[in-house]
């Protein structure tokens, strides 16, 4: 049994990881594209950047003071059993929310969309949001918090099987370049994008590569992975960098995530994770054990799965025939 | 700061500052700021311009730099307030109440994310002898919170929310900033958007428009989108 108290704690403390400390992936992405950067204004963004991670990390204080809209993936091991239950995980997850929100501080970024009222503590009505998946064998869960900005470079699409990969191209530049102008994207970012599902799922998809993945990962499906790379690519040789100045670091890298979708369609996401790509992971143990990581390792093969039940065995002798 | 910032030229100004002290600044320079700025966004716009209450007494002689921007802020038990963090948020969305704003603030410096038009530049700002300065990255909310040195005062807390109050915070080498326009209008911004869109002819050749088209692509409602 997972202790609630080791589950708030930790939810706790994630708050304050995700908003101070840069994640390393993300960190190492960003030197690089700052060494390699040639545009005067650009380069000087991009050292400012990491000036900034350093003050943040050295003075325990928010990296960006748009803190964003802070979010929870959970993630259950199969024989985890949680303390008080899932309402009991729920409220300890609402509680560290409005707790990091006045201890770190945070801005209180979350209001109603008509009424404009704010509970100064980031929850609300369905805020903060919380994501679950699941995973066989396994008695702990996995919390990652999200902190991404909320106004500017996402994008959705329904396109069609016959628009094809130049119509993907079209769409994903049209996102890159409408939002980079003046940077209102905060790139140099993590790029997600998402394919296929149903409309909702296309969206979802799209957050969660740009969220959930790392700088460097690749995806299992060779194809993918190589259109992956052929965006990022692309993405880098509109010209423009930090702050839509001259330059050529718009995409640290790109994520993209398929999901079945309608045989008519082919919906696509665009997101960018920004500057302060905010995420922090722990993996919560049955004896109360606590492991901090920055990799929320949220799209394991079971997530991608395309069978029926759940057989790793016979999933690898398909693949190898 | 780092390499590639041996070409930009840096700047250090008094808050308030005085129309004298702007002429020198170029489009793309580095700003620094000390003395008081403090922030003002629509909750504070709508309160004094479209609800008629009054501005704090004598705000101009204390300061006439506005940052548009929400700190990442918090009040202790004991009253005092504590402030970690400051980032622009986006100034486009307010054009509407500046000429008036300038009119009743007496505003110099307008701080905020990504700029406004050159249009606006043209029309608000240069008449009222004001520049616009952008905040870097965007998200150097660390090395801003670094520069502030105490709050002296926050107005409408209680009404606005911490995000929406108007908050006078006490700076010394508060920045970096860029300076996006200068007395005349210019605007940076649109000066890299015109060199980024030589290449964008190029950069889409290879791609196809999608075969479900949507509003705002046309502005004619009459229009199919098939």
């Amino acid at each position: 049994m997972i202790p609630i108290t080791a589950v708030k704690q930790t939810a706790l403390s994630l708050m304050d990881k995700a908003a101070i400390d840069i994640p390393d992936d993300y960190l190492n992405g960003l030197q690089k594209a700052a060494d390699a950067e040639d545009g005067d204004l650009s380069s000087f963004v991009l050292h400012a950047m990491l000036e900034n991670y350093q003050a943040a990390k050295e003075d325990r204080r928010a990296m960006c003071a748009d803190t964003g809209v802070p979010r929870w993936y959970v993630k259950m091991g199969n024989e985890a059993r949680v303390e008080g239950g899932p309402v009991a995980l729920e409220e300890a997850l609402r509680g560290a929310t409005a707790e990091a929100t006045d201890g770190v501080p945070l801005r209180p970024n979350r209001v109603h969309p008509l009424w404009r009222t704010d509970h100064n503590n980031n929850v609300g009505l369905n805020a903060p949001e919380i994501e679950y998946s699941f995973e066989p064998d396994g008695d702990w869960i996995d919390i990652t918090t999200v902190h991404k900005g909320g106004l500017f470079g996402s994008d959705y699409r329904m396109l069609f099987p016959g628009d094809g990969i130049e119509g993907i191209k079209r769409f994903y530049l049209d996102c890159l370049v409408a939002f980079g102008k003046r940077g209102l994207a905060c790139q140099p970012a993590i790029i997600g994008v998402g394919l296929g599902g149903s409309k909702d799922t296309t969206m979802v998809l799209g957050k969660q590569a740009a969220c959930l993945r790392t700088v460097g990962d690749r995806n299992p499906d060779p194809k993918v992975a190589e259109l992956e790379m052929e965006l990022m690519e692309l993405g880098n040789s509109i010209g423009m960098g930090a702050m839509g100045f001259v330059g050529k670091s718009m995409v640290i890298d790109c994520h993209v995530e398929c999901g079945f979708c309608h045989t008519g369609g082919m919906p696509m996401s665009v997101h960018a994770f920004c500057l302060s790509s905010r995420r922090a992971v722990a993996r919560v143990h049955a004896d109360g054990r606590v492991e901090y990581r920055t990799d929320p390792n949220w799209f394991t093969p079971y997530m991608r799965r395309e069978t029926v039940g759940w057989a790793p065995e016979a999933e690898s002798l398909k693949k190898s025939v | 700061m780092g390499t590639g910032s041996g070409k930009l030229k840096k700047v250090s100004l008094n808050v308030p500052v005085t129309t004298e002290q702007l002429k020198d600044i170029e489009i793309g320079d580095i700003v620094y700021l000390n003395g008081v700025v403090y922030t003002a966004r629509e909750g504070v716009y709508k309160r004094v311009l479209e609800g008629g209450e009054s501005l704090p007494e004598g705000l101009a002689e204390i300061s006439n730099a506005n940052f548009h921007c929400s700190p990442a802020a918090a009040r202790r038990e004991d009253g005092h307030f504590d402030i970690g963090a400051m980032t622009g948020t986006a100034s486009f969305r307010f054009s509407k109440w500046l000429d008036q704003w300038f009119d009743v603030s007496g505003a110099k410096i307008i701080i905020g994310k990504g700029g406004m038009t050159s249009e606006d530049y043209r029309n608000f700002f240069v008449p009222h002898g004001a520049i616009y300065l952008t905040t870097v990255g965007y998200g150097t909310g660390a090395l801003l919170g670094r520069g502030i040195r105490g709050i002296r005062d926050v107005h409408w807390f209680d009404e606005l929310g911490i995000a929406q109050a108007m908050w006078m915070v006490e700076v010394e080498n508060f920045g970096p900033f860029i300076a996006d326009s200068d007395l005349a209008g210019n605007s940076l911004f649109e000066r890299e958007t015109a060199k980024v869109n030589k290449g964008l002819a190029k950069l889409y050749e290879g791609t196809r428009a999608p075969a479900l088209h949507r509003f705002g692509e046309t502005n004619d409602r009459n229009d199919e989108m098939i």
